[in-house]
């Protein structure tokens, strides 16, 4: 009698990630939050209910590559996009994901009020200290010093002023209901950085009002550095200024996910 | 149907309601901020969507965000406004999503002020945002007018997929008219099987207006012009009145065709043989009617509050067969009917 070999599949593409080759420099951690997110979707079960909004940044086409209902928005009006979605929609999970241009300059307005208005959707924002997409320049949370095409003699607070903290200033209004900062610079970051994502949907579909996870990412291409050394200047420098933890986190969120 | 004394703001707000708008985002702004405070009360009442926005850069993009999802979605502005939506409206019609955009015009340039105004016939007639886009642009006259072109602009937005705009100004935003209305229904949705409704049982959808490759582009462009001839073939509307012994052609949209019809009364009444073509279409502008019309008078006066801007596309119509005078008043002024009768005087003579 021949015995056949039982394959058990351990890892595989998540279903809300579409099998499309991405466009992602090699080690940008985009590539690992559009599959954080994905897999968030596929074991809450609403890959069907889910619409994302792709922001204008590096993640462009990130309607390429969630197996979700996509939109693109118009340069930080993701969030005013969102509003208009859910308002209409409210059963529909939707999401936006932003770079730090989009949300934290010219958009900034829409992330403000689409938060204080407590509207029910979702902000992945990725903060890579830089604009990735244009070439690298400065972005508002480029840190001081930091060279970038606009800085090119470093960025000097007198003239360029400071990053902004989006995460402590988001967590300030009363609309928001879940606002982290997490990153995913190993493993253990990455698995905390998926429990967020799964909270902020959570939060989402309970009506609970806006949620934000901000993401401290890499740029090793503008930033001039191997992916590896990339991750080790994060950690050196970005965590310092953007610290990781959770900002705002609603009662009624917390007894939605049994934490303390 | 009851006959209703409105203000045309009001009007604008129910007309949208019976028309079956799903949801309404918009941003104070003098002399329209009334829509809003009308839909503030209304649009809860009935379950619909109502949200005053950030700004109109907000407005207009819920009004995107909202329409991606089928919904039938309205914003209503005034000049500065509309110039903050042109972005929006530009992704909206590249999108090829339908929805209305009300511009209540005022004195401008820059803030200007609140008092009604034509200064914005360029930038919504010609695009005014980035692209090849065109959206088809309703002149209502009178409140009444406003109501039948508002509910006509939901439906022409339906049927091209693209933005329809209603260009007003403050007179008519401000003045009160009996209006008749359609009967209250709930909202009914076409089929729209491009909808962001969430991907059960079908492959997703994106709304999108990015075509990095240009053949690609190119190709959507094509496919938007071939709306917009459409749209020019079935669409143009405009009203022919005491035009078929005239001498003298008015030719004027909105507020100043309103009064231009005072004005061409009177003279009737001297004997002076003037009548007024008013387009109701401005984009697409009725360019051959206009012409033939040109070609039955002898001289044509424009009239407008602006500096001049429709006064270009009459002279695309008339291709100097006939000699086409102006005559405008800015800043907010609204002309008397005496103003524009000793104009047609000067040229009756």
């Amino acid at each position: 009698m021949t015995e056949e070999k039982q394959e058990k599949i351990v890892f595989q593409r998540p279903k809300a990630l579409t099998n499309v080759v991405n466009h992602y420099c090699p080690g940008c951690f985009h590539g690992v939050i559009h599959r954080v997110i994905a897999e968030a979707i596929d074991e809450l079960g609403i890959q069907e209910i889910t619409v994302g909004i792709a922001p204008v940044g590096c993640s462009v086409l990130a309607y390429n590559y969630f197996e979700t209902d996509m939109a693109e928005a118009a340069h930080g009006r993701a969030p005013a996009m969102a509003t208009g979605m859910k308002r209409v929609h409210p059963e529909l999970v939707v999401f936006t994901y932003q770079g730090d241009g989009d949300l934290a300059a010219i958009g900034t307005n829409e992330l403000i009020h689409t938060a204080t208005r407590g509207e029910n959707v979702t902000t992945i924002f990725v903060n890579n200290a830089i604009y990735g997409m244009t070439g690298g320049q400065m972005a508002p949370t480029t840190l001081p010093g930091q060279v970038t095409t606009s800085t090119p003699h470093g960025r000097d607070t007198k003239m360029a002023g400071f990053p902004v903290r989006v995460a402590e200033l988001v967590s300030t209004l009363e609309g928001a209901a879940y606002v982290v900062r997490r990153s995913a610079y190993n493993p253990s970051e990455i698995r905390k950085l998926k429990s967020a994502v799964k909270t902020a949907f959570q939060t989402q579909m309970a009506g609970l009002g806006y949620s934000l996870v901000e993401v401290v990412s890499n740029c090793p291409t503008n930033w001039g550095m191997t992916p590896v050394e990339s991750i080790k200047w994060l950690q050196e420098n970005m965590v310092a200024y953007y610290p990781l933890g959770d900002f705002k986190i609603k009662d009624a969120v917390k007894e939605l996910t049994g934490k303390k | 149907m009851a006959t209703k004394l409105m203000k045309g703001n009001e009007a604008i707000a129910e007309a949208a309601i019976r028309a079956g708008c799903e949801a309404y985002f918009g941003y104070p702004i003098t002399p329209q901020t009334e829509v809003l405070e009308y839909m503030a009360a209304r649009m809860p009442e009935l379950g619909r969507g109502f949200v005053q926005a950030e700004s109109e850069l907000g407005a207009i993009n819920m009004v995107y965000g909202a329409a991606a999802t089928g919904a039938r979605a309205m914003t209503t502005t005034s000049s500065p406004g509309f110039s903050l939506m042109q972005e929006g409206i530009s992704y909206i019609a590249c999108s090829e999503l339908p929805c209305v955009v009300v511009n209540i015009m005022r004195g401008g340039p820059g803030l200007g002020n609140i008092q009604p105004a034509q200064g914005d016939y360029f930038q919504m007639t010609k695009g005014g945002g980035h692209g090849d886009y065109s959206p088809i642009v309703l002149a209502p006259s009178t409140v009444q007018e406003t109501v039948d072109l508002i509910i006509l602009a939901f439906d022409l937005a339906d049927k091209y997929l693209q933005p329809t705009l209603v260009i007003a100004d403050g007179m008519l935003g401000q003045i009160m008219e009996p209006v008749e209305l359609p009967d209250l229904k709930p909202p009914v949705r076409p089929e729209r099987p491009w909808a962001l409704t969430g991907a059960k049982g079908r492959k997703k959808n994106i709304v999108n207006s990015l075509y990095l490759d240009p053949m690609k582009l190119e190709e959507v462009n094509l496919r938007l012009q071939k709306t917009y001839a459409e749209i020019r073939k079935n669409e143009i509307r405009y009203e022919e009145h005491l035009l078929d012994d005239a001498d003298v052609m008015v030719v004027a949209y909105g507020t100043s065709a309103r009064v231009a019809k005072t004005a061409i009364s009177k003279l009737r009444r001297q004997g002076i043989k003037v009548g007024l073509f008013r387009p109701i279409t401005v984009n697409p502008y009725p360019y051959d009617a206009l012409r033939q019309s040109a070609e039955k008078v002898k001289q044509i006066l424009v009239v407008e509050m602006s500096a001049g801007q429709m006064l270009e596309d009459v002279h695309l119509a008339v291709q100097g067969k006939r000699p086409v005078h102006f005559y405008g008043r800015m800043g907010g002024i609204v002309f008397l009917p005496e103003e524009i009768a000793d104009e047609i005087k000067k040229l009756a003579a």
